[in-house]
Formats: C-alpha cells, structure tokens, sequence
C-alpha cells in the first residue's frame, strides 16, 4: 500500500473516532491548502457529509482571495459554516499596525477560538496541523487535551497508542483531533495532486512570486518563485532547504515563540 | 507593514486540477516508501545525538535549523547540542532532556524515513511507549562505556511487548572505549543472549560513535578498521520499505460507527486484518448476526471499488439490514475471532497509580471498549533477569510488566496477539487516562464453528433478560467451579463445604457431582474413553447453564484430561460465564492410603478397569486458576482459600449493587 493511502486511511480513522466519542465538535477551517485537505478527508470519511460545523476565525487580515475561495467553497461543499472575529480585541485597537504579531496572533487567534469555545461549548476540535511544521507541533498528539483556559499541558501529555486515544474530558475542556499530524507538506502537495483538490490560486506564481504557505496578509510572505503547476511544487518542495513556515512572522519573533503561542492555545 | 492586497473578482473559481488517472486510490503515485524508526535507550546513551547526526550528515536540516540550535545551546551555555534539534522545548533544552516523543523525517538514498526520539528517563516511559508504538523499526543505543543499563533492557522489553521486532543495536561512544573490538564483542554478545529472551533478533550490532559520526553514514576506517558490517545508514536503507505484511490475515473488520446521513445505512470502520470483498458473507460478532457485503461506499472516486485490503479504513453498506453498532467486528464464517470475558495477556502499566486486583479499568481493543476488572496476576517479569516468577502479588506497578488475566462485563471479540495482531493488543484506561496496555498470549479458538445467529431472531436476543440484569437481582454472578482432582483427592469434601458457605451468604448455589450425574442423566454411559468424555461433555453443559440461570456451580468431577476441561471452558467463555479450574492436588499415594469408597483396592485387583490413577491417565493442569494441596493443608485452610477465589470472582462491584433487590443482595 502507498504511502499516500496509508496517510489517508489512518486521518479518515482519527476522524470516525473523534465523531463517534465527542458529542460536539467542530473543524476550525482557514482555507489553506492543509484545511482543504481536511474537508476533503472528512466527505471521504463520513461518505459525502461532513456532520459537524467548520468554523473560521476571521481576524480581518485575511486575503481577499482567501474569503473568495471560503463563500466558494461554502456551497460548493455544502458545508454548515461558522465565521467568528473578536470584536472586543479589534474595538481595544488590537492590530498589527500598532502591536507585534505574537500578540495580535495571541488576540485575534487564540482569544477568539476561546470565546467561541466558550460560546458553542464544543468538547473536540479538529486541526489540520502537522508535525513538520513546528518543532513543538512535533510533539503532539493526534488527540490532544486542552485545559478550560484552552491550555496544552504539554509536560504530562497522556500515553497514546494502536489507535486509542484520549476521548474523554471534563466539563469546559476540550480535544485537539489532529488527522494530519504525521502528513508532511510534500504529502500534503502529492495528495492533492493526487485526488484533484481545489485550493487558493496564491499558491501559484504570478509575476515570479507564489506564497507557500498563508496567514494573515501583514504577516505573511510571498517567496520567488516561478512555479504555477503542481507538479512544479512538489518538485521545488523536494530541493529546498527553507522551512515552510519561514514567511510567518509571529513564529519567529522570540526564541521558542510558537511553544509560547500553543501553550496558550494557539493551534 | 506591507500595503493590503487588492480584493479579487466576484465570480471567483479557485485552481482546480483533474485528478490523477486511474481513479484516485488507484493512482498511488511514486511517492518514496517510508519506514518509521523510533531510537531507545538508556539515558544519555546519545539517543537525540544520534538524530541530529543523522540529519546533518543526511543533509536533511531545514536552512536555520542548526543555527536555532545553535543560539539555543549558546543561551544555555553549552557548545553546540544536537539535542537541540529535536529537544524544542524550554524545559527540556535548559536541563538538556527529552521529555516528550517526536518525531522528524529524513530522505537518503531515494528511501523516506521517519525518525522517532523517544525519551531515555524512567519518568518518562509513557512518552517512549507513545513514539516506539508508532514505530516500524527500533534502533536500540548502548554506551560503550556503560554498557547494558536499566532504561536498555526496560526498552528491549518494551519492544517486544508494542511488537516492534525488528531491530538494530548500535553501541555508540565507541571512542569513549579506545574503539576497541573486544569490548564491542563483549556487548554484542550481553545484547543478542538478553534481546534473544524476548525472541527479538537483532538485524545488526554495530559499533558507532555518533558524536564522531563514526559508522553513521561515514565509514570509519582508521579506528574502526576491524568492523567489516555496514554502517547505520546502510543497515536502514537495505531494510527501507519492504513490505511488512507476509499476508492478509483473516477478516477482522472494527466498526466505528453507523452512519444514517442519508438513505444509506453505511458502516464505517477499519480493516485490522483480511480483505473485504463485494458479496462476502459476513458475522458480525459478538451478537453473529450475518449479512452480505452490498457495496463498498467510496466517495471520490471515479469507480466503485470492489475490494479493500488490511489497515484501510472502510465504509460499506450491506445486502440484508441487521443490528451492528461500534464495537462490533465482522469476520468470514469460517475464520471467527473469540468472543470471552476472560482474557489472558502480558500487560505493561504506566500510571503512577499502580493497578489492584478486581480494580475497575476499561478495556479498549479496537474499537470495543469494556468494564473489566484484573482477576488474577500469574506473574510479574523481571526486567533485569527477564524471569518470571510465580508471585503472589496484588498489584502490577507503574512500569511493571505482568502476565494476568482480565475478567470483562461482556464478551470481548479478540484474537491472540500471535495470530492477529491488531485484534490482540488493547489498552487499559483508568477515569479518562489511558493507564497501560497488553497484548494477549492466550486465545481459546471454538473446536467447532458457531452457527450465525439469522437477522430476524433479533428482538428475541434482545428481550432476554441479560447476564448483568440478573446477577443485579441475585447481587452476584453466575459461574462455573470446576474442582478437578484424583479420586479420593478431597472434592466432595471441599465441593459441599463450599456450597455451605457460599449458601449462608446469600449466594445461589448447587454442587454438581460426578456420580450424581451417573444416576440420572448419564445413566447410559459406561467408563469407556468416548463415555467418559461424553459424560464430562454434558457436566459441562449443565454446569454452563446453571450458572447462566445465575448459580454458582461447584463441579465434583475427576475430569482427567486436559483437553475434555478446556473445551468446558471454552463452552462457558463462549456464554460469558465465569470458569475456574480448582486443582485438587494430592498424592496417588495418599489417596490410595485415604481409599474412602475402596475404590483403590478394587483397581488394584483388577475388579475395576481404566481407574484414573492405576491403569488410567490423569494429566495435571498446566494453569489451574487455584490449587488446592489437600495432602499437605487442613481442610479448613484449603476450604478458606477456596471461598476467597470463588467470593472474588462472583462478587459485584460497589456500583453493580446499587439497585440489586435480590435477597442476596450483601454478600
């Protein structure tokens, strides 16, 4: 058996198992190339239906495209969508105009989520993310407890494994279920290659410049880049020696930045 | 901040690309194979070295990675530490250990790998346990210097137990020892004797020295010129992505879940093992209701698929509609797993807490989980020596490796881990934490093939009134005793003592004696071998459903074979009933001289042929739940104990009795 198929067996497995033991969750939704996948994971997992909400966290730095391909895919997919922004923080003049991106990130991220959470009182979340991203990310788990401040107690994480996973949680706590964290981003790439996923445009080069991976717009960097093909990604993914989240600024603002970030409920 | 980007058209289509041709699974593209490695060892034996040499040598760090770990190192005041690389948060970079598992990839050679570090400290074995599961392939590290310590062989152990089986030593530091072959030798032959204990063979022992990069992937001539094996690399890539699977294994499909989205009634779950074909017969056990497979449901692809092979998740829809529900798993009528509650398996605990006997812990095997309780603890492994000793212990504690029976509330569907091993292992869960887990060494397959149980009798099945149910209105469970022993061996004696005690305490009881039997329902057997048989076969059956009405039944039976016990056995296990095998233990001597019906005189004169004992065979049990040394104890020492055995395997639990309103509803 491929790879590929093993990768997506296992993710169609995780996803069966979080739907089957949580009682209400959610599929937190960016429209990145990982996000697609996940949806697309999820119709093959549930037979066409995706039987939970998605949810944006829209923290008004998006990409015009980006909010384009979402009412795209609203219908295209027929998906139950829930768009969610804090307010409070933008009216106290959060932005990144005036503040560093740790902290907008911190605000218009993981705040949000957590007044959703505590709003929709969802017990699992989904996330599309990967353990080649991050060297903390590394570390996780593909069900991963969250404290009721939305807290990774990342020094006593429980044993995981053959498939058994952490399914039950306290009242206001909640389940990180993370079906792609043993993807890379090249398997990502072949993947929807593979099976023909829409994604954004922007992650094709026009005018030599293409974005390999997509945040909020004040933030994030393009790379040069001439590749407007799929096939061109996958062979340009196999020679580089950047990492893929380089062109994010949060993530570098301070040694050990992003373990700061997802403490404290960042994804 | 860059200036905002310009808003995008109002008929927006995203890229879209065809699919790849031949239907997506088809498609499985030449993506490179992946082989998962998990590196264990003792503490500081230069695990995350190990990896960062790998990487770097490998030339798979991403720009920035080594200057991270550079500045890293540089903060906390050391020189450069691959550990650094892997080791990415704080608490672990400033007292330089890895706490948790990661996990890293690397290519060579065309050849994809995932490399896991798994941490070395005993604190930490819930970590280690979590990385080496994932695993496909171990690389077990040793220090030269050191040699074999604590963490080395609680690892190895641990190998065997997750099934990670193949694996490759490299005693590393090797320049902390002069280089020298002797001591190499030495440890290479201390790692094969105890690593061949837990039948593990190791592909290779290779001296390295990670910090060196010595025998990592560069060839060390000068030092090491004596070592003519491969180097590390060479031995993971002559490995790399050969298929695992010798073969498919028979049929064990986990359900899920039942979705009812639509018109469909579609049955989601994972192939363990086998493969599932259009128009295959199907039983889902444990209720073996049996179907036929309708479609195989496959959204996104070109065309149907008609047949899935072991590990892939599937969802299927099904030719006749009967009651599945998570937790059940199809199998072929031919090739069924076993349904029991009794559950035999070397188990390894990880919670601080350790666990006691008759604790309440779930079982999760698959996709079944169950309230089960530890019954009996046959031995614990000493992981210096590897011996395991009979013990009389009360609890498995944290990091202990056990052998122990389990006792669930319903049957479980499982096989031994030898035959199939995805439907034998399982976890244990204690609250909401996952606490331990075990494979399971012993597996009582039927001698013969159950019948199916046809879709329509379901209502019946369901209206009965359930084994839980009515050991809540009698305030304990149904089960079967079997004392088994020589003649004149003490049964009777114990069997009606028993059935006194238990009386008293409210228990619902009956001895069933073997020459009762003869009078009545077995009055037209002789003491040939087949009448023998035949009348321990029907023992059993009445025994079995006695118990079932909810009686603790105590059987007086010599029952000299093994084979014609076990097959009682697995007759009651198949119920869900409770049986223990009691071994009457006393001397053909002392019996001969106890003699209290002179029967012993007969045989000897030859009045009575086939007398088990004379002229007659008696094969001792191998694994009897209890033994009971009539020739030496009083018979009140071996009646107390009996009572004890039998009290614990009856008795509820605190919240099974709440609501018990049968006269014996304290015992």
């Amino acid at each position: 058996m491929s790879y590929l198929q093993k990768l997506e067996d296992q993710s169609i497995y995780i996803f069966r198992e979080a739907f089957a033991n949580f009682r209400n969750m959610a599929m937190p939704w960016s429209m990145g190339k990982d996000s697609n996948t996940l949806i697309w994971l999820a119709k093959k997992a549930f037979a066409g239906k995706i039987p939970f909400p998605l949810v944006h966290i829209d923290t008004t730095y998006e990409f015009p495209e980006m909010l384009a391909f979402r009412e795209w895919a609203r219908k295209h997919y027929e998906i139950d969508l829930i768009v969610i922004v804090n307010e409070e923080a933008r009216r106290r003049g959060i932005g990144y105009e005036t503040h560093d991106p740790v902290t907008v990130t911190h605000e218009l991220k993981s705040m949000a989520l957590q007044q959703a959470l505590a709003k929709y009182k969802w017990d699992a979340l989904v996330t599309g993310i990967r353990r080649d991203e991050d060297s903390t990310r590394a570390k996780e788990r593909y069900f991963s407890p969250r404290t009721a401040d939305n807290e990774w107690e990342y020094r006593d994480q429980p044993p995981e494994f053959w498939g058994q996973f952490t399914t039950a949680v306290k009242e206001g706590e909640h389940v990180r279920v993370q079906p792609l964290l043993d993807w890379t981003e090249l398997d990502i790439w072949e993947y929807v290659r593979r099976e023909g996923i829409p994604i954004p445009k922007m992650y094709f080069a026009q005018n030599g410049r293409r974005y390999r991976s997509l945040g909020c717009w004040p933030i994030t960097k393009s790379i040069e880049s001439s590749v407007d093909t799929l096939e061109g990604i996958v062979e340009e993914l196999k020679t580089t020696k950047t990492s893929e989240r380089a062109g994010r600024a949060q993530d570098h603002h301070e040694r050990n930045a992003m373990q700061k970030l997802r403490a404290k409920g960042f994804m | 901040m860059p200036p905002a980007p310009r808003p995008v058209p109002q008929d927006y289509v995203p890229a879209f690309f065809p699919k790849r041709q031949g239907g997506a699974r088809a498609a499985g593209g030449p993506e490179e194979p992946r082989t998962s490695i998990v590196v264990v060892g003792h503490v500081d034996h230069g695990k995350s070295t190990l990896i960062g040499r790998l990487l770097a040598d490998t030339g798979s760090l991403p720009e920035g990675k080594l200057e991270a770990a550079e500045k890293a190192s540089r903060e906390e005041g050391m020189p450069l530490e691959y550990a650094f690389l892997l080791d990415s948060f704080l608490e672990e970079q400033a007292q330089n250990i890895t706490i948790d598992t990661t996990r890293i990839g690397f290519r060579h050679q065309g050849q994809s790998f995932e490399i896991i570090d798994a941490p070395g400290h005993r604190e930490f074995i819930k970590n280690m346990v979590t990385g080496a599961a994932a695993a496909e392939e171990a690389i077990l590290l040793i220090d030269a210097q050191e040699g074999l310590k604590e963490q080395t062989r609680r690892h190895g152990l641990l190998l065997s137990l997750l099934g990670v089986s193949r694996v490759i030593v490299a005693v590393n530091k090797m320049d902390l020892v002069e280089w020298r072959e002797d001591r190499f030798r030495a440890l290479e032959k201390e790692i094969r004797g105890y690593l061949g204990g837990l039948k593990i063979i190791p592909r290779q022992v290779i001296p390295i020295s990670a910090r060196e990069g010595a025998m990592v992937m560069r060839r060390e001539n000068r030092h090491l010129a004596w070592w003519s094996g491969p180097t590390l690399l060479e031995a993971l890539l002559s490995d790399a992505g050969k298929s695992r699977l010798s073969s498919d294994g028979p049929l064990r499909f986990s359900v899920q879940d039942v979705y009812r989205f639509d018109a469909r009634r579609v049955i989601a779950g994972k192939l363990e093992s086998g493969r599932i074909r259009v128009g295959d017969p199907v039983i889902f056990f444990p209720d073996r209701k049996a179907s036929r497979i309708q479609r195989i449901e496959s959204w996104g692809e070109d065309t149907p698929l008609n047949e899935v092979g072991p590990g892939q998740s599937v969802a299927v829809t099904l030719e006749e509609q009967i009651f599945v529900e998570r937790g059940h798993v199809a199998a072929l009528p031919d090739d069924p797993p076993v349904e029991s509650r009794e559950v035999r398996a070397r188990i390894f605990w990880l919670d601080t807490e350790p666990l006691r006997l008759q604790a309440p812990v779930t079982l999760r095997l698959g996709t079944q989980s169950v309230e089960a309780r530890l019954v009996a603890i046959d031995r614990v492994v000493d992981a210096e020596k590897l011996e395991a000793a009979k013990d009389t212990r009360e609890e498995v504690a944290r990091f202990e490796v056990a052998e122990v029976r389990l006792r669930c509330r319903r049957p479980l569907v499982y096989d031994s881990h030898d035959r199939v091993c995805a439907t034998g292992r399982f976890a244990l869960q204690r609250g909401s934490r996952i606490g331990g887990g075990g494979i399971i060494t012993f597996a009582e397959y039927p001698a013969s093939l159950a019948k199916a149980v046809r879709g329509e009798h379901l209502t019946w099945t369901e209206g009965r009134v359930s084994q839980e149910a009515r050991a809540g209105h009698f305030g304990h469970e149904g089960a079967v005793i079997w004392l088994t022993g020589l003649s004149g061996s003490g049964k009777s004696t114990l069997a009606v003592a028993l059935e006194s005690l238990l009386f008293r305490r409210g228990i619902g009881t009956m001895v069933l004696d073997g020459d009762n039997l003869r009078h009545g329902l077995c009055a037209d057997l002789g003491f040939s071998l087949e009448d023998r048989a035949e009348n321990i076969r029907r023992a059993g059956e009445v025994a079995k459903l006695m118990a079932e009405s909810g009686l603790v039944v105590i059987s007086s039976l010599i029952s000299p074979l093994k084979k014609e016990r076990e097959s009682v056995r697995a007759s009651c296990h198949a119920a869900g009933i409770s049986f223990s095998e009691i071994f009457i233990n006393a001397s053909i001597a002392e019996c001969e001289r106890r003699d209290p019906r002179g029967l012993y005189q007969k045989a000897r004169k030859g009045e009575i042929k086939g007398f088990t004992g004379i002229d007659s065979p008696y094969e001792i049990p191998e694994l009897p739940d209890l033994i009971l040394e009539t020739g030496k104890e009083k018979v009140a020492e071996s009646v107390e104990r009996l009572l004890t055995h039998v009290l614990n395997l009856v008795r509820l639990k605190e919240e099974d009795r709440e609501g018990a309103a049968g006269p014996g509803g304290q015992i």
